[in-house]
């Protein structure tokens, strides 16, 4: 038989290359997994790190850096993409924010998946995309990373873990015990806004509203209070939980009372409306993209002013004060000039019955 | 009109305030009948700045307060079935049976999801047909109609895998028990403005007359609660009674007829457990014979179930205004919203719960 006969009569099912949609073998660490890497990753995340291709990357550090801020956060959302961002960007921001509250500089991350079988590559690449974008802004290498594939129904699409590194200067080190009384508290923007635009995006409560995520790395804002080091006592992004359950988690840590006006907590008109008829508290809905700083009375016009010069911190204001209290707690003036407690979320957030 | 800050307007509530303390001459007890004006007194800190003469007791408004232990077990025996998913409002996943809750029963693998309206339910029930799709049907007047229309459209498109747990109960039938108890300290109510909404202000004029008791038909804002309160309190000083209006953006004396009409052609009045409070003749609503099918206590066969209350709760009377939540000796120790004896303190219109989250 020729070569001319065979190639008639028979065709070898030849391994199909490029997948459209992730298959359970890109996750078993072969070759299929290493043609995801250098097709589809590497399009978008190139770093000294990634190109050494070792397990573990090897990063040189400057002689200066003696201490470094380590940390780490795994992104779950549903949907995946909703106005103002996506689980790529979360991933990148996330991580970026928690850095910057231990005042560090982020330089590096890891960016781990879980990815479930049958997710569109074109899916997977438009979060990654996000995640590069981001990266860039913030000004952080990924560095390393892993990726696993799990059966179809066992995951959500995608599930990204991603760990920071940044470096940390000895005068600027702010942490959620050094808050003090008399000491002044900045929230860096509108509440809510994260949470709410995801919840709207879900679609599962019939509300439309035009509300984005805030979602956003704060390099820029946290730069700009370097100057006032080391007067930063505490920088702290209200993530999950939101505004009142980060201010607990603080008043107990510096075993303070912290007291807000409500007058002055910056939350948009569609926020309310929708918290409103869905019965939940802004101040325990998801941001993204907003830091909480608490400073020294005396300077708190400056640093005001030196967050609401930087990107995302337009409408950053002062809301509240830190007083010496025997018991850790956080109190709410209202707008009729009464008292009560600020509490920490208990438990999931749902809606109201009528 | 801003429906939200116009009713939060400080300069607004300080004149009703004022107003208030200026006619006050002597010790008055008012009860608030809905959670949700409950919680809006606790959120805006109305009982600081109200005269101390003016007691306000918290009603039995709430309604996940008050759907029944046995309701609970039996929504809680439905969810545990193998293709049942089981729909609800979600405050009522938190709130304890005997044994567990309905937050658990999803933990261990029971298909129990959280809804905003029984029209949601009934779309799940049409997008798995292969399922019985089990709706929650809790509340006052208020959610009546629009759990009631989940069944009507169900007749009508002949969906037969969808079925409602019905637990409605009507105000009248309480404010009745809370005023004949011998133990009684309520002298004038504010009425639930969403339930009037609905029901319009007729049913209270019997009572009213009966009693002798001022109600004042009552909104939710800070505005609108201290109006109710004026408008109380002003026949109680006055010595009349009598049912006045102080939600009338929201609520007309005829009420929804629409929804009236739709909810008598599917209901019928029965007498039904609360919560911690017994037995309150009249004062439910069950589905009529004609829309049985769609009744998951027959479909289930769990209209027996019993069920006996934890002693140590005394939502009950916290719920008839005869205690309040700082008189139990559990309150804050053994009963969190993390672990809560009695629904009061789970519900985000339950009194405990209020008293938790803005006073300790």
């Amino acid at each position: 038989m020729t070569e001319q006969n065979l190639s008639d009569g028979f065709s070898c099912p030849l391994p199909v290359s490029h997948h459209e949609a992730i298959m359970l073998g890109h996750g078993s660490g072969g070759s299929m997994t290493s043609e995801l890497i250098q097709r589809v990753f590497h399009k978008y995340f190139q770093s000294d790190g990634l190109e050494q291709k070792n397990d573990a990357a090897n990063l040189l550090m400057p002689d200066h850096i003696h201490r470094i801020a380590m940390t780490t956060d795994s992104h779950i959302v549903t949907p995946l993409f909703f106005p103002g961002g996506d689980i790529g960007k979360l991933a990148v921001c996330g991580t970026v924010n928690d850095l910057l509250t231990a005042g560090a500089v982020p330089k590096w991350l890891s960016a781990a998946f879980i990815l479930e079988e049958g997710l569109p590559i074109a899916i997977l690449e438009k979060i990654l995309e996000s995640m590069k974008k981001c990266a860039e802004e913030a000004q952080v290498e990924i560095v390393t990373g892993d990726t696993k594939v799990v059966e179809r129904g066992k995951g959500d699409g995608i599930f990204i873990n991603t760990t920071g590194i940044g470096y940390i200067a000895e005068n600027f080190q702010p942490g959620g015990e050094k808050a003090r009384p008399g000491d002044a508290v900045i929230l860096s923007g509108t509440v809510g806004n994260h949470g709410m635009s995801v919840l709207c995006a879900r679609g599962e409560l019939g509300i439309k509203a035009d509300i984005s995520s805030d979602a956003a790395p704060l390099n820029e804002m946290v730069r700009n209070l370097r100057p006032f080091a080391p007067s930063v006592h505490v920088l702290r992004d209200p993530t999950r939980g939101g505004l009142s359950t980060t201010l607990n988690e603080i008043a107990n840590q510096s075993q303070v009372g912290i007291e807000l006006d409500e007058k002055l907590i910056p939350i948009s008109k569609e926020v309310n409306a929708v918290c409103e008829m869905l019965g939940f508290d802004p101040y325990t809905i998801a941001n993204e993209g907003k830091m909480i700083i608490i400073i020294p009375d005396e300077i708190k016009q400056e640093a005001l002013l030196a967050v609401r010069s930087s990107k995302y911190g337009e409408n950053a204001a002062i809301i509240g004060r830190v007083f010496a209290n025997q018991s850790p707690m956080v109190l709410l003036r209202t707008i009729l000039g009464t008292h009560r407690i600020l509490d920490s979320l208990s438990g999931e957030l749902l809606p109201r019955i009528c | 009109m801003n429906y939200i800050e116009d009713f939060r307007n400080s300069d607004r509530a300080k004149k009703l305030l004022h107003s208030i303390i200026s006619i006050i001459s002597k010790k008055w007890v008012i009860m608030e009948m809905c959670g949700g004006q409950t919680h809006s007194m606790m959120k805006f800190g109305l009982d600081q700045l109200l005269p101390q003469q003016l007691e306000i007791v918290h009603g039995p408004g709430c309604p996940v307060c008050v759907t029944a232990l046995e309701l609970i077990d039996k929504a809680i025996l439905i969810a545990k079935k193998r293709d049942v998913i089981f729909t609800s409002y979600g405050d009522m996943l938190r709130v304890p049976g005997s044994n567990s809750d309905l937050f658990s029963v999803r933990a261990t693998g029971g298909d129990v999801r959280v809804v905003y309206s029984a029209l949601d339910a009934l779309q799940i029930a049409r997008e798995n047909p292969d399922k019985e799709v089990v709706f929650f049907g809790i509340g006052f007047e208020t959610t009546a109609p629009a759990n009631g229309i989940s069944v009507l459209q169900a007749k009508r498109l002949g969906i037969q895998n969808y079925s409602v747990l019905v637990s409605q109960v009507r105000v009248p039938p309480a404010m009745e028990l809370i005023l004949s108890s011998s133990e009684n300290r309520v002298q004038g109510f504010l009425a639930a403005g969403h339930v009037c909404s609905v029901m319009g202000t007729k049913e209270y004029v019997p009572i009213s007359n009966r009693y002798h008791i001022p109600i004042s038909i009552t909104g939710f804002e800070p505005v609108d609660l201290l109006a109710g309160i004026f408008e109380t309190l002003s026949m109680l000083e006055t010595n009349i009674w009598g049912v006045k209006n102080a939600y009338s953006r929201s609520v007309s004396s005829e009420g929804n007829v629409e929804a009236q009409k739709m909810l008598d052609q599917l209901f019928e009045p029965c007498d039904r457990n609360w919560r911690g409070i017994g037995l309150i003749p009249m004062s439910g609503w069950k589905l009529r014979s004609d829309f049985q099918e769609f009744d998951a206590e027959i479909r289930f066969n769990v209209a027996d179930v019993q069920s006996q209350e934890s002693e140590k709760c005394i939502a009950g009377l916290i719920l008839q205004g005869l205690k309040k939540p700082a008189d139990c000796g559990a309150f804050q120790r053994e009963c969190t919203p993390q672990n809560p004896l009695g629904a009061t303190m789970v519900s985000s219109e339950g009194a405990c719960a209020a008293y938790y989250k803005y006073r300790r």
